[in-house]
């Protein structure tokens, strides 16, 4: 039993830490494949903090000389997915990473001329209809992941951008004696191969998180192991003290269970992959699909395995068998050939150690607690979050042993003093078990708050960001005025202008938009701070609302300036949350946005109607405008395909949330069926001493029920403070944006419903086992003859 | 007749087999009357004790206690024998860790619902353990936790006690001094003693002597 739990525990602690590591490497390696491909590795990039550079300016650095290739890079819908959408000239860039169709029947005059042709890889076109995109699609395996290609000209139309180059690769073989850039485009700026890898960067946040909740499974995983080393070293302290009275030297002795323990740790290793590989390729195709949702980022759903996944999952099967056996070594190196014969305790040096433990928990949580101070960020964030669990994590027997002290003193009758007094007494065998547990617990807890706060604002912020209750999209420029024209004309109680340009803000790109006055906005749009008067200085043009992203980033806040483009500044007079975007975003009033920038597309609006008539009017749209249904999207529409996203990026949070609990509970089943052997003696007599059987069984189960429960309220404190780490430092840090924290009571009795389950379940075989106990099983307890 | 052991066999499996360890043993016990069994090691003495006590069922014959027969006894009716008119005291004590000496004493005594405060402060003093009510098992001396175990089944004045080497773990003049205090108590409460033990001087003490060999009472 204890050679199972040590390697399942052993194996589970690996194989949650392999899989998410699994997961890890595998985005990261997929980012790397796209820098690649995408030249970001290997060549110079021109770019403007201003925002788009005007095909006028690349005209004058190939004039000048140089050999630049410009790119288009922007968002586009294809057949109801979201891609990247890469416009390349394909007569100027590099041949060794520009997209080639993976059969040869597609010629170049095909990919230049009208309509032109995407190229994307296999895994990324898989399941799309060809007749849906507006331009034929071919596969090449040369393009990353979740990108589509195609040449500059079609990317052009289809983004809507005419005339706009978002950078410029600078090639590696340029004439001698060229003007310095700096000289040509003084206000481009020029950046080294390998120092754009700005989508690692973005989800390093993500990758951090899914770390962070490996390490913890791996972490509870091990409290499984060190409790079961423990007392199988425990338990085999005699047969040590008799090796060494026969004269095998201690060194030996040591040396011999190490490498017992490291043929375990291997064993056990081998299963955790497997057992990481099922897990990580279960979940990678959703997190694959957060990180195309939030980041763009390209992810196959697909798994491949690389060597230092394996070398890293031995490796730490390896480093926790050996953690988590060190104490037991090292009691077993302490331990005399000769000694008194075993008493069973009462408890009273564990309080002592348990004091000692709470101390160290109490400096873990001070550390934790000064790290965002002194050193900020997201790092310090993960620093504090590790110092409150393992802290409490520390901390939980002594707390346990107090309140359970507190209950024995009032305990009437000789059994309920018995079983407090017992229940106490067992906190040492358990009390690993329980800190799994109270960690399992707490993280349930924090991020079921996260994510059900989450959920919650989001709704919320939904509601008022998309008051509109059509939203449509035109095929071009004329077609939309043709539409807004219509709908102005009694159709519709307001048209609201969705038009934006792309720009540099704060050296981040950035979206900014231009809107009308309506109250609309006024009444509906989420603030989370403002100026006064923060829509009449928008409408007049004075004022700048900037997205909490943006704010966060560059620590802008109301009355602060910012330049939403070269050459104009403006006072920010508003921030408003903006979730589940990850880059800047910033409101001016229209009249001012198309006074700056040129181009601006003027297909999108919103339009403002009673709800019943919205139905009508659709239909009217279509029929008038022959616009296909894909061009009209309701309110409701948007907002379920907008929560569906954000369900889908908790998807992977939630299934390490349940295995997690899952470990612990398994962690309590394996100390009482560890422990079983030592139990037996103290149970038997009272079984002796007039209690049935049955009886006992059932205070066994209760016992495992009454530990669960108390550290399942004591998890409760431990899981709120989680949450307001999540959303108050870490969601700050790795998404830019604060949520606020709201409780909810019913999951937290769930929760606590299920914790008292667990400890039942995992307390159901050892009490079985004791109620089917033949007498002549439990009297060997007394003829000492086990 | 407080109890009346009356042709009983029980035969233990071994491998294929079974092993006979009481091929019909027989005894009787009045009450108040002190009863030693001696006999080899692994003859069957404490195997018979258990039988006795409810804890273990036997193949065949009858044990009654003050006329009750024991084999139609259900679990909960032979626990409920154990916490009232018959009580044990085990070779190894068998403690309760986690409870002080005084809650110790009291358990037994509690669990049959005849907890008596006075007899349990009687006791303290008589076994010389005053002092010492608030300490652990752990804490105390063998000779001392012997003290507290024979107290705890004195306390919960049985008609039967039943003691399996009670002094096994002791030196001789811990071991005269413990059965002593124990003849000592039975006497005075008028509880009867049914004593297994290896010592022949042990038994001597005793009223009756019998000897178990070969599964028979002799």
């Amino acid at each position: 039993m204890q050679l199972a739990t040590l390697v399942l525990g052993l194996a589970l602690a690996t194989g949650l830490w392999s899989a998410v590591q699994a997961i890890n490497t595998q985005a990261r390696e997929n980012y790397a494949e796209a820098a690649e491909r995408l030249g970001i590795n290997r060549f110079a990039t021109l770019s403007s903090p201003s925002g788009p550079i005007a095909v006028d300016t690349y005209v004058r650095i190939r004039r000048a000389g140089w050999q630049v290739s410009p790119v288009l890079e922007g968002r586009i819908g294809l057949a109801g997915r979201s891609f990247t959408l890469l416009g390349v000239d394909v007569l100027t860039y590099p041949m060794e990473i520009a997209p080639q169709a993976d059969e040869a029947d597609v010629s170049p005059a095909d990919v230049l001329t009208a309509p032109g042709r995407l190229f994307a890889h296999p895994d990324t076109i898989r399941n799309t209809e060809q007749a849906a995109l507006p331009v034929p699609l071919v596969t090449s395996d040369r393009v990353p992941r979740g990108i589509v290609m195609t040449d500059i000209g079609t990317a052009e139309r289809l983004l809507d951008r005419p005339g706009q180059i978002s950078r410029m690769l600078v090639l590696a073989s340029q004439p001698r004696d060229l003007p310095p850039l700096s000289d040509i485009v003084p206000t481009l700026k020029l950046t080294a191969p390998r120092a754009g890898d700005d989508l690692s960067r973005l989800t390093d946040s993500f990758h951090l998180n899914l770390t962070a909740f490996g390490l913890l499974s791996f972490a509870v995983g091990l409290f499984i192991v060190h409790g079961t080393a423990g007392l199988a070293f425990e338990q085999r302290r005699g047969m040590v003290r008799t090796l060494r009275a026969l004269g095998v030297p201690l060194g030996l002795v040591m040396r011999l269970l190490m490498v017992e323990l490291g043929i375990l740790a291997l064993v056990a290793g081998g299963l955790g992959l497997v057992l990481g590989y099922v897990v990580a390729a279960a979940l990678l195709p959703d997190v694959a699909a957060t990180l195309r949702g939030l980041y763009g980022a390209p992810v196959s759903g697909s798994l491949r395995l690389q060597p230092e996944w394996f070398a890293s999952g031995i490796g730490m099967s390896l480093a926790g068998a050996l953690a988590a056996g060190t104490h037991a070594l090292w009691q077993v190196r302490r331990l005399p050939i000769l000694t008194a014969p075993g008493q069973h305790s009462s408890g009273l040096a564990s309080e002592t150690a348990f004091r000692r433990q709470a101390q160290a928990g109490v400096a873990m949580m001070l550390f934790g607690l000064s790290c965002p101070w002194l050193l900020g960020g997201l790092v310090s964030g993960f620093v504090l979050l590790a110092g409150l669990m393992l802290g409490a994590a520390l901390m939980l027997p002594l707390a346990l042993s107090r309140v359970l002290s507190l209950i024995e003193n009032r305990a009437q009758g000789a059994l309920a003093e018995w079983f407090w007094a017992d229940l106490r007494s067992q906190l040492p065998g358990l009390s690993l078990a329980l800190m799994a547990l109270l960690l399992a617990l707490a993280t349930n807890i924090g991020v079921g708050t996260m994510v059900s706060s989450f959920r919650l604002t989001f709704g919320g912020w939904l509601d008022q960001r998309l008051a509109s209750e059509l939203y449509i999209t035109a095929r071009s420029n004329e077609e939309g005025r043709r539409i807004e024209s219509w709908l102005s004309d009694g159709q519709a109680d307001a048209v609201l202008p969705i038009r934006h340009a792309e720009t540099w803000i704060v050296n981040q790109p950035a979206r900014i938009y231009g809107i009308v006055d309506h109250a609309t906005y006024r009444d509906n749009w989420p603030l989370i701070a403002s100026l006064p008067s923060v829509w009449d200085r928008v409408a007049d043009g004075t004022g700048i609302l900037i997205n909490e992203q943006l704010a966060r980033r560059g620590d802008l806040w109301p009355g602060d300036s910012v330049t939403p483009a070269a050459g104009w500044t403006m006072t920010i007079a508003g921030v408003y949350s903006d979730y589940g975007n990850p880059d800047g975003q910033a409101i001016v009033s229209l009249p001012l946005l198309l006074s700056r920038f040129d181009g601006v597309p003027a297909r999108q609006f919103g339009v403002r109607i009673s709800p019943d008539r919205a139905p009508m009017l659709k239909d009217a749209l279509l029929r008038n405008f022959d616009l296909p249904a894909s061009a009209i999207a309701n309110q409701a529409e948007i907002k379920d395909r907008s929560i569906a996203v954000f369900e889908k990026t908790f998807v992977v949070t939630g299934a390490l949330n349940v295995l997690t609990l899952g470990v612990a509970s398994f962690a309590i089943l394996t100390s009482l069926l560890t422990l079983w052997t030592m139990r037996l003696p103290q149970l038997a007599p009272l079984w002796a001493l007039g209690l049935t059987r049955r009886k006992l069984a059932r205070l066994e189960l209760l016992r495992s029920v009454v530990l669960a429960g108390v550290t399942g309220l004591l998890a409760l404190p431990l899981g709120l403070a989680l949450a307001w780490v999540l959303l108050a430092v870490i969601n700050v840090e790795s998404f830019g944006w604060r949520l606020p924290m709201h409780l909810f009571p019913l999951d937290w009795l769930r929760l606590w419903l299920l914790a008292l389950c667990a400890g039942a379940i995992a307390a159901a075989l050892p009490a079985r086992r004791l109620n089917r106990m033949p007498p002549s099983a439990l009297l060997k307890v007394f003829a000492d003859e086990r | 007749m407080l109890l009346d052991v009356q042709n009983v066999t029980k035969t233990y499996p071994v491998a294929d087999s079974t092993r006979p360890v009481l091929d019909g043993a027989c005894l009787t016990l009045g009450a108040g009357e002190t009863l030693a069994l001696t006999g080899e090691s692994g003859s069957g003495k404490s195997t018979l004790l258990h039988l006795v006590s409810a804890l273990d069922g036997f193949d065949s014959g009858e044990i009654l206690l003050d006329g009750m027969a024991m084999s139609p006894l259900s679990d909960v009716q032979k626990a409920a024998l154990r916490r009232g008119p018959v009580a044990l005291v085990f070779q190894q004590l068998n403690l309760i860790p986690s409870l002080t000496v005084l809650q110790n004493l009291a358990f037994h005594a509690r669990l049959g619902g005849r907890e008596d405060p006075r007899q349990i402060a009687g006791l303290v003093d008589r076994l010389g353990l005053a002092g010492l009510e608030n300490r652990y098992p752990e804490q105390l001396s063998g000779g001392q936790q012997q003290r507290v175990a024979i107290g705890r089944a004195i306390a919960l004045r049985p008609r039967l006690l039943l003691a399996d080497e009670p002094t096994g773990n002791l030196d001789e003049t811990t071991s005269d001094a413990v059965l002593d205090l124990m003849l000592d108590l039975v006497r005075g409460a008028g509880t009867a003693l049914f004593l297994v033990t290896h010592s022949p001087r042990i038994a001597a003490r005793m009223d009756r002597h019998l000897v178990l060999k070969n599964g028979r009472i002799t």
